[in-house]
This record gives C-alpha cells, structure tokens and sequence, in this order.
C-alpha cells in the first residue's frame, strides 16, 4: 500500500465549522445510545407504573447531578436533531456550497444551544 | 443482497436510506409527543398515562423505538469502522452494541405491552 503522508496533530488541527457540526453529531450520537436510551427507557417505565413511582421519577429528576445528565441528554438530541434535518437538506442539494453550508452549521449549532437553554428553564 | 461480510465497509445503499428515513420517522413522533403535551398545556400522570392506554401511541412509540435502534446500530457502525481499525476489536464492539440494542428492544417491549 502507498504511505500517504499523515498529519494528525490533533491540538493543531482547526476545524470549520460544519467539521464541529459533524463530529458533535457523532459525539451526541453516541451519548445517545448509551446514556440517552437507557435513561429514556428507564424513565417512562417508572413514570408509568404508578402516581407514585411518577412523583418518585420526577423528585429524581431534580437533582442537581440528574439535571445535569439530563440537560447533556437535551442538548445531545437537540444538536442530533438539528444538524440530521441539516444533513437531510445537503442530501437532496440544498444549501451544498461553501457559504450556505457553513451559515447552516453556525445555525445548527445556535438553535440546538438556544432550544437546550429554553427548554432546559421550562422543564425546570 | 449479494455477499455480506462480517465487519467492513460496502454495505451499500440499503443502510444509508434506512438512516434517513428512520430519522425522519422519530422526527414526526417527536413533533407528534410536544405537540400533544403543548395541546393540553403540560404533562401530568393523567394524560401520560392515558396516553400510553392508546393502542396507536402505543404502536406509535414501538415505531419510534425500532427507527432509534436500527438508526443507533448504523451510526454506531460507522463510527467503529472510521476509529477503530483492528478488526477483531471492531467486531467485539459491534457485537457488544448488537446485544444492547436487542436488550433495549426487549425492555421497549415490556414497557408497552407486559404486564407489569
């Protein structure tokens, strides 16, 4: 195989914007799946079985190290969801030029933060 | 479908779509769920429960949550095949996040249709 040169300096790398797009969406991608999903699942399984384990759940929830956990939780589906709507939009061609795609990665970013503080105050 | 392979890449077209449209299946039952709780101005017990008593939320959040694992195994292939280069490790991985994703599954299942 050819040696291709390889520069992987990472404190030195400098990444655009739609790169931390990209790789915050794997970040949060897999934040999800092994934090996200078991809390999720965990979460309505109590808050279903009884008034009691609701109240339970919901008295869990304000604890500050839950709302921690759980406002990175926010945050992560939030940006996953943004930047997927922004993929789907690249897949069929729009927004794809250099301009546009990096005015849409510095939105995605923004929003998702914005949604997270909002909805982060009213959940709480 | 032709040769599969056990770890790798080429696995064609069929995931890349599934991606995208399992996406755009938990994007709706998202909007679906804040639209329902906004329409009744919040959430209690009541409605919460109620709500899963449905049988189509019911079938509604069983569609949500096989889009969430079928999506999580894909993304979570891609990862692995971009970071982690030696292939037993990988399929160590991938095997590992297989069983997961089956033992969220079964909880799923026991969430919207056991008994207890």
């Amino acid at each position: 195989m050819k040696k291709r040169p390889v520069y992987l300096d990472l404190p030195r790398i400098r990444l655009p914007l739609p790169g931390i797009v990209s790789i915050l969406h794997r970040v949060s991608g897999a934040w999800l799946l092994v934090a996200g999903i078991p809390v999720l699942l965990y979460a309505v399984s109590r808050s279903l079985a009884s008034p009691e384990t609701y109240a339970a759940m919901k008295a869990t929830v304000s604890h500050p190290l839950w709302k921690l956990v759980l406002l990175s939780l926010l945050w992560s589906y939030l940006h996953h969801f943004c930047a997927g709507i922004r993929y789907l939009l690249l897949d069929i061609h729009r927004g794809i030029e250099l301009a546009p795609a990096r005015r849409s990665s510095a939105i995605v970013l923004v929003v998702s933060l914005a949604l997270t503080l909002i909805l982060g105050a009213r959940l709480w | 479908m032709t040769r599969r392979y056990a770890v790798g890449a080429h696995y064609g077209l069929m995931d890349w779509l599934v991606q995208r449209l399992s996406a755009v299946v938990m994007a709706l039952y998202t909007v679906l769920l804040l639209a329902i709780v906004l329409w009744n101005g919040g959430l209690d017990y009541a409605l919460w429960t109620n709500l899963f008593a449905h049988d189509g939320f019911r079938l509604a959040s069983f569609l949500f949550m096989v889009s969430l694992l079928y999506h999580a195994w894909i993304g979570a292939r891609d990862i692995l095949m971009d970071y982690i280069k030696p292939a037993g490790i990988r399929l160590l991985l991938e095997t590992i996040i297989v069983v997961l994703l089956i033992v969220y599954l079964g909880w799923t299942l026991q969430i919207l249709w056991g008994s207890a």
